[in-house]
């Protein structure tokens, strides 16, 4: 039996002047699932993410999203900071950080939600400003050393290296603490090495934080090894879907990715 | 019970430091030990100083550009003869309300332009401030037209002629403006806006309403710059429409860029410098003007952040380095 679903998308299309980057995407995304959307590049899977976090309005079609408390909502014109309220975070393909901010005021931004003092509270710095200040340290620094950078929590974040970067913009991702997680290309630039290590965190926060994970990669071997489903989008259309076994073989995302030629040598072989 | 806890071990130093800054020079000015030129000298450095936190606030803190803040100051300044004189406000009542009139203006511009992403409101703030400046030259029956209006309220007239009584009190405005920013730029409002101007999209898509805090931002800014022309009023005594021209609001933003954007601290250091330097140049006759844009070349040149950056100065930390300093001296002594 299948989870509770989460979100539901049908019939989203985009159009950018003429261009119609994604063209009727549907898709169904169950609680705690592992979910990849692959694609050579220019395929439109980050559009797809714009439209599924509110950044981008679709054209047409619509996504409807189950809160945790199961409460219904509809995507399409909410902006990406209502929709981090009920639970939906996200990361960038080129990561997004506040660059000339610490590291630990980085993550203190995505606790924004969780203050209680008003702005009287902050100028006149009351016991409820401090007690909420307190809250919203203590929560920041937890979740720094849960994932090992708390020793640099002063630092500014564009001095950290690219993978704590990565990592850190994961962790700010999780503050909000998500019901569902968004994470474009989070190998992005990484040596195998760091692959390995991103696979194991993200097996690691699907666990801890009870997440549901969708997330956009190039690298096969991260894909094969972690996702439970596939969505392969070519030119703004999904042009399969299934288990990674199966995608492996489906002749056309060979041909989407690799060309007509070498369908040919796979299938004569 | 708040009141007494409030007042903790840290905000001794910090207090003392202010009420120091505050009372010494007014008592000096009392007393002609500072001469009455010297005087004007710095009290108007203050209001330029809270002028260029305004712009600060805005372009240093929350990342959009705005060329028009004179004509808040503007605003604030009319606003504060009007409410004194035609409605019979106690000054320091209509100082404040001035700042709200500002302020209230700055959610009117700001509602659609900062909806916006990008340089819009350079462009709304600058049209802006042209429009203030026709529209105060032709009201002449509030305004008083092109020839400008005199602050004529006794409250006025005695701040006007009383060189302590305008330092005190718009020293006083400038380290409560500050106090009250850095409480608030230190909280998660303050992350908030910040986050706005580090990276909007980023910003959205971690539960900041971008547009809120542009908004809070701006209205803040705005409010600052009322209160600033609300005091420079009654400190010159008579004002002209010319104060909402571009030129005004490019000099506050020069304070800003010299002193960092960013920095409240270097905001006011760079007020205090470059409106000092021009007085203490005079005798260069106008020589002096070339100074000004060599030192903002150099200044650009080796330090493209502004004298400062982003850095405040903390009293936290100097108090750490004064006992450590005093603490190296004694063992040297001891020795």
């Amino acid at each position: 039996m299948k989870n509770k679903m989460i979100m539901q998308a049908t019939d989203l299309s985009i159009v950018f002047g003429g261009l119609r980057a994604v063209d009727k995407f549907s898709f169904e995304l169950y609680q705690n699932e592992l979910v990849g959307l692959i694609g050579p590049n220019g395929a439109g899977k980050t559009t797809v993410f714009n439209m599924l976090t509110g950044i981008y309005t679709p054209t047409e079609g619509e996504i409807i999203y189950w809160d945790e408390r199961s409460r219904v909502h509809s995507i399409g014109k909410k902006q990406p900071a209502v929709l981090n309220k009920v639970g939906i975070a996200r990361t960038f393909q080129n990561i997004r950080l506040f660059n000339s901010l610490s590291v630990i005021d980085n993550v203190k931004i995505a606790l924004h939600a969780h203050r209680k003092a008003n702005i009287f509270d902050v100028l006149l710095r009351t016991k409820k400003f401090r007690s909420d200040e307190g809250i919203i340290e203590e929560k920041a620094l937890q979740l720094l050393s849960l994932f090992k950078i708390a020793d640099k929590k002063d630092e500014l974040a564009k001095n950290l290296p690219y993978g704590e970067q990565r990592k850190l913009e994961i962790v700010r991702a999780l503050a909000a603490r998500p019901q569902v997680l968004f994470l474009d290309e989070p190998a992005a630039g990484m040596n195998p090495q760091e692959t390995e290590e991103l696979m194991e965190l993200i097996a690691f926060i699907r666990k801890e934080f009870d997440l549901t994970i969708l997330l956009i990669e190039h690298d096969m071997k991260l894909v094969m090894g972690i996702c439970e489903r596939l969505i392969v989008l070519d030119y703004g259309k999904i042009i399969a879907r299934g288990l990674p076994e199966e995608i492996k073989k489906d002749p056309q995302v060979i041909k989407a990715y690799l060309g007509e030629e070498a369908l040919e040598h796979v299938e004569s072989e | 019970m708040q009141n007494t806890k409030m007042f903790n071990k840290k905000m001794i130093f910090p207090l003392l430091v202010s009420l120091f800054l505050l009372i010494i020079p007014t008592i000096l000015i009392k007393f002609t030990i500072i001469d009455e030129y010297f005087a004007q000298i710095i009290t108007l450095a203050a209001i330029n100083a809270i002028m260029a936190i305004s712009v600060n606030i805005i372009c240093g803190f929350t990342g959009q550009l705005s060329l028009g803040q004179a004509s808040f100051m503007a605003i604030g300044a009319y606003m504060s003869i009007l409410l004194t004189e035609n409605l019979g406000l106690p000054m320091g009542l209509s100082i404040i309300f001035a700042g709200f009139s500002a302020a209230l203006v700055g959610f009117l511009i700001g509602f659609p332009t900062l909806k916006l992403r990008g340089d819009y409101l350079a462009i709304v703030t600058l049209g802006f401030g042209e429009i203030i400046k026709v529209i105060l030259m032709n009201f002449k029956s509030i305004t008083g037209g092109a020839n400008g209006k005199r602050f004529v309220a006794p409250a006025a007239v005695n701040f006007t002629l009383n060189p302590e009584v305008s330092f005190f009190v718009i020293v006083f405005f400038l380290i409560v403006i500050i106090v009250l920013f850095q409480n608030f730029i230190r909280s998660s409002f303050g992350r908030a806006i910040l986050a706005v101007r580090e990276d909007e999209i980023a910003a959205n898509s971690n539960g900041i309403g971008v547009f809120k805090y542009k908004m809070t931002g701006f209205i803040i800014a705005s409010f600052v710059a009322g209160i600033g022309g609300a005091l420079y009023a009654p400190f010159i005594g008579f004002i002209k429409p010319e104060m909402a021209s571009f030129n005004r609001s490019i000099e506050y933003l020069i304070f800003v860029v010299l002193g960092g954007m960013g920095s409240i601290t270097g905001s006011v250091v760079a007020a205090f410098t470059l409106t000092s330097l021009q007085e203490f140049l005079r005798f260069l006759q106008d020589y002096r003007l070339l100074v000004y844009p060599l030192i903002l070349i150099f200044v650009m040149l080796y330090k493209p952040d502004g004298l400062l950056g982003t850095r405040e100065f903390s009293f936290v930390k100097t108090e750490k380095r004064l006992f450590a300093f005093f603490k190296k001296v004694r063992v040297k002594n001891e020795k």
